[in-house]
């Protein structure tokens, strides 16, 4: 004997599937016609419905002074704090005594694009980057160094401020 | 003689080439369609709207690698797509697509070749599908390609009595099997949609379940069989599979077209039913059968966009215990009916015949859709704990 499933009794109009096929169908024919919700990524990068957050944290990007050198005082905060040892600084001293970085590399592989960098800067130097399209031929690309940092234009991150947790 | 060679050949280059680039087409719209139904825009990047998108597809097929499993029935293995693909293509030969066309030589009728067994062809040709794909799921040497295929042969071999009841009930009222005289009866006298309304129903459930498409896609069940009898298939040979799957719906869309929507005839006007044929006129009917096939398509597409899979069980049960038993009841009355209108009354296929024959469908229609409704089906086919019913 076939086992025994217990068959709730439900009135006719739960049990009904002709009718539930047909209004499944009607839902479906109705949605047809809907305006889509699709973004056309290459051609458009924001919708009404969706842009991207100003608290995203892409790759990094180097600020710079009026005379459009590095703002970094090569403090060693960041590699310091950097979680995921990203971040390769060799410090450098001119005749006036102000240090800059000999050598600031960031590869982008291993970042774990958790901002800190950003946040304990207290130049306000490095920064991460509302940006997200990073394609290259090669893997060395991704090691950014000083140059190529400062070279950045895309805008930088907000980052998340506790005081005002839902950034209104 | 020369003159029916070189026409039948153009035509058979015609249709071939209007299947292949309409299944091609298919796929596209299919796929748009259940983008539009998901509220999404589909493949809209490879030409004008997605329109070379099947070019696309197809080179992809091409040039990828056509795998072959170790231990495969390698004979079977690389027979079973072209056994699935050619029925498919084949069973469109009998189905008139338009008005004759006349040229100087004489007119040429608009289907491929009319047989006198038209639709019996159809029947025979169409149950060898069912081979290409359970070939496919005993040679793969999987467990999943196996079950596949089991469940194709069983699910084809117990709806394919059905849709041949159901179209008895066609043949009954016709009184011929040629599909040229059952378009020609229909013209005459109304299509027979409204007056076999239910042989129309069941012929459409089985279709569907012919198809394999859903509701009744059990043999490639994507969640428990993977992709069912074609799992060890690429490439162009998966692609065959593919092309047949979509060929099988353009020919049952044709079919139900032809059948019980008048096949080429335009309706509410009679100017295209009879000679002189001209140009005009085969145009015309062309277009009337695309749309009308292009209508079934779309309710193909629709429906499986729609609905989900049924449990095996169920698609048995619905098979053997409703539609089996509800089409040989139906033709009983249909035949009861057909002869009381003919034999005692004397009255001929007409609209009137036409009219009487819809009143006793949509009556029998109504009770079928009363009964249907309380929960048959879906719920019963499992045995009930003791002490309920």
């Amino acid at each position: 004997m076939a086992v025994g499933v217990k068959v709730m009794k439900r009135p006719g109009s739960a049990t009904s599937y002709v009718r539930a096929t047909l209004k499944g169908m009607a839902l479906t024919f109705r949605h047809l016609f809907q305006p889509k919700v699709t973004m056309q990524y290459p051609e458009e990068k924001s919708t009404e419905d969706w842009t991207i957050s100003s608290r995203w944290r892409g790759t990094h990007r180097m600020l710079t002074d009026e005379q459009g050198r590095s703002k970094c005082v090569a403090c060693g905060l960041c590699p310091q704090i950097c979680p995921a040892n990203c971040i390769k600084l060799v410090p450098g001293e001119d005749e006036q005594g102000n240090r800059y970085p000999l050598i600031y590399e960031i590869d982008e592989f291993r970042c774990v694009f958790c901002g800190y960098c950003q946040e304990v800067c207290p130049e306000e130097a490095i920064h991460v980057g509302v940006h997200y399209e990073n394609s290259e031929y090669s893997r060395d690309r991704f090691v950014y160094d000083l140059e190529r940092l400062c070279a950045q234009t895309h805008p930088v991150s907000t980052l998340w401020d506790p005081s005002d947790p839902r950034g209104e | 003689m020369t003159f029916f060679l070189v026409s039948s050949i153009a035509k058979v280059v015609v249709v071939f080439t209007a299947i292949l680039v309409t299944v091609a087409l298919t796929t596209l719209v299919e796929r748009r369609i259940c983008a539009f139904i998901q509220d999404r825009l589909g493949p809209n990047r490879v030409g004008p709207q997605g329109l070379l998108q099947p070019a696309a597809d197809g080179l992809k097929s091409l040039l990828k690698e056509e795998t072959l499993p170790v231990r495969a029935d390698k004979a079977l293995f690389l027979l079973a797509p072209a056994i699935s693909f050619t029925p498919a293509l084949l069973t469109f030969a009998v189905i008139p697509f338009a008005a004759p066309l006349p040229t100087r030589w004489g007119d040429v009728p608009m289907v491929v070749a009319d047989l006198p067994v038209g639709f019996l062809y159809i029947l025979a040709i169409s149950s060898l599908g069912v081979y290409g794909v359970t070939l496919a799921g005993w040679s793969s040497n999987n467990k999943y390609a196996l079950l596949g295929g089991l469940r194709a042969s069983a699910q084809m071999i117990s709806y394919e009595i059905a849709m041949g009841m159901s179209t008895v009930a066609v043949l009954l009222l016709a009184g011929n099997v040629t599909l040229s005289r059952v378009i020609a009866q229909q013209q005459a006298g109304g299509w027979y949609v409204l007056s076999l309304l239910l042989a129309f129903f069941i012929f459409l459930v089985s279709a569907f379940a012919e198809t394999n498409r859903v509701p009744f896609d059990l043999p490639e069940a994507e969640g428990e069989l993977i992709a069912g009898y074609h799992t060890e298939y690429s490439a162009m040979k998966f692609s065959m599979f593919y092309i047949a799957e979509y060929a099988n719906m353009l020919t049952a869309s044709a079919l139900m077209a032809t059948l019980f929507f008048g096949g080429w005839d335009i309706p509410f006007t009679s100017w295209d039913n009879g000679p002189p044929w001209t140009l005009a006129k085969t145009l015309a009917t062309g277009a009337v059968f695309c749309v009308k096939t292009a209508c079934f398509m779309f309710l193909y597409i629709w429906v499986r966009w729609t609905l989900p899979r049924f449990r095996y069980d169920q698609l048995m049960a619905l098979g053997w215990k409703v539609l089996l038993p509800l089409a040989l009841v139906y033709l009983t009355v249909l035949a009861t009916a057909v002869w009381y209108l003919k034999e005692q009354l004397g009255w001929a296929y007409g609209p009137a015949f036409g009219w009487a024959l819809f009143g006793l469908n949509a009556v029998l229609a109504g009770l079928l859709f009363w009964w249907l409704d309380r929960g048959r089906i879906v719920s019963g086919s499992v045995a009930r704990a003791e002490g309920e019913v």
